[in-house]
């Protein structure tokens, strides 16, 4: 099983193609909002679930998608969905 | 009054070359941008030869973020992003800050039909019931406004972003309707131009309708034959052409270097009435749409020296040689020179007209007409209007002073700009 700090990592790498040109990589944390603190455009998560889907194997609902609003979130929806595989 | 219109920028993504100086070079020495696909050859097209620009992935990083080149598969928003950039990058201009846009610059950017590799890609996730992979970027990349989004998006206009469509005349009437708007007031420049998807899902309708020269497959660089008794189809192309149109005060102000006026031009239709069809032009539609363009332009016939043909290498070209003549009361060593820049790039098709206003406008920077590739049998029904020497075979020296472009589309629909040397007084 990935540790929490690797998956951070790969999240962070995901985020990374998504941020403005003016966020730095540096100013993403546990508690950061994707939208409104890291100023993705909104029509990008769905990319990003995407992303995520590949990179973990897992499948993200509608509904997971309206529950992630910070980095944590997304995080535990993650290790959820790695948990509801085993 | 009207503002006066100048060209203060070009960008090119043409078969025969990426970049200004690339594809002048291609112009000056007739160098043809078609070849063999073997992709249209394991499709079983009988036309296996295109124009297609090559793009290194490399370059593309030059024009695109990371996030735009993710998924990015519409050739038409490659090829309109490079010469649309190009375009404004050569007319001196920059792009505008993070928090305001350009509210005087505007782009009218012309596609057929935009995405299309990447509509199919969409369109097999769908069948497969699965359309939530799509991701977001389907939309931008398949509406046909899609180009000019990415444009208005990367420069920053605040003016009006829009996309024009009139099958192979769009490139030509994007740049009408971008002086329209400049004459009127409504924005002190305008970037036009157009651009088209390349590849099979584009070609493959034309090869359908066996338009298209099925037998050059081994020898491409022959295959376009404008103005050619041998013509046998026009060679199938794609790519993107662009130019800054500015007010000349806007222009001067500047101190922008100014490629040529333009002077007027006209649009219009044969209504698919007399000879005219969906896919046939009415001559009466096409001469009067040339002496609107000079009436627009305020120039006499005699006044024109140069035509960039429409010219697509099918039986078609006598009957267009023969309305230039009968338009402009010209024939024989009268005549004015006259091009199609098909020759070298091909057809491409909704990009055809802005890419062949780029080649037409740097005989204005250069001081010459760019000669004709393939045509040293010239058909006998275009020598009964115009003497030989006026359909140069190769590029030769000459300063226009009043040039005629015109297009002709699908849907019996014509433009035609006259553009004119500019000098400061």
């Amino acid at each position: 099983m990935v540790d929490n700090e690797e998956r951070l990592a790969r999240l962070k790498e995901i985020v990374k193609t998504y941020l403005p040109e003016d966020v730095p990589i540096g100013n993403v944390e546990l508690e950061s909002n994707f939208v409104t603190e890291l100023n993705i455009n909104s029509a990008h998560l769905v990319d990003i679930i995407l992303d995520l889907e590949d990179a973990f194997g897992i499948r993200l609902e509608n509904d997971d998608m309206d529950k992630m609003q910070t980095v944590r979130d997304a995080l535990n929806i993650i290790d959820q969905k790695l948990l509801d595989k085993e | 009054m009207n503002k006066r219109v100048v060209v203060t920028g070009l960008g090119i993504c043409a078969p025969n070359g990426v970049g200004l100086s690339n594809f002048y070079e291609a112009l000056l020495s007739g160098a043809s941008g078609i070849t063999f696909h073997q992709e249209l050859a394991d499709l079983g097209f009988g036309c296996q030869i295109a124009g297609k620009p090559e793009i290194a992935e490399s370059l593309k990083e030059a024009y695109f973020t990371p996030l735009q080149l993710k998924g990015l598969n519409s050739s038409g928003v490659v090829y309109g992003v490079m010469a649309g950039t190009d375009a404004w990058t050569d007319a001196g201009l920059g792009k505008a800050g993070k928090d305001k846009p350009d509210w005087d610059s505007g782009i009218i950017f012309g596609t057929g039909i935009l995405g299309i590799d990447k509509l199919r890609e969409s369109i097999y996730l769908i069948d497969d019931n699965n359309s939530r992979r799509l991701g977001s970027n389907s939309v931008m990349q398949t509406m046909a406004s899609g180009i000019s989004a990415y444009l208005g998006g990367i420069l920053g206009c605040g003016n009006q972003v829009t996309t024009n469509s009139s099958a192979c005349a769009t490139g030509t009437e994007g740049i009408i309707m971008g002086l329209e708007r400049i004459r009127l007031g409504k924005a002190k420049r305008m970037l036009v131009g157009s651009c088209n998807d390349s590849g099979p899902y584009v070609w493959g309708g034309f090869d359908a309708m066996r338009i298209l020269p099925a037998n050059y497959n081994t020898n491409p660089r022959d295959a376009s034959r404008p103005m050619s008794a041998s013509a046998s189809g026009f060679v199938p192309g794609s790519g993107a052409g662009a130019l800054v149109l500015e007010s000349l005060e806007s222009a001067l102000e500047r101190g922008a270097r100014i490629y040529a006026e333009v002077m007027g031009g006209a649009v219009n239709s044969g209504g698919q009435r007399g000879a005219g069809s969906m896919t046939a032009p009415n001559s009466e539609a096409v001469q009067r749409c040339i002496l609107d363009a000079l009436s627009d332009a305020g120039i006499e016939r005699s006044e024109v020296d140069a035509i960039n043909g429409h010219l697509t290498a099918t039986s078609k070209d006598a009957e267009e040689i023969r309305n230039w003549s009968e338009a402009l009361e010209r024939s024989g060593k009268d005549f004015p020179y006259i091009n199609s820049t098909k020759g070298m790039v091909g057809h491409c098709l909704a990009a055809a007209g802005s890419v062949e206003c780029v080649a037409a406008l740097l005989q204005y920077r250069e001081g010459l007409i760019f000669g004709n590739r393939n045509c040293r049998d010239i058909h006998p029904e275009i020598l009964e209007f115009v003497d030989a020497s006026r359909i140069p075979q190769n590029t030769i020296s000459h300063r226009s002073k009043i040039m005629a472009k015109a297009s002709f589309g699908f849907g019996d629909v014509n433009a035609c700009i006259i553009f004119k040397e500019f000098k400061e007084m």
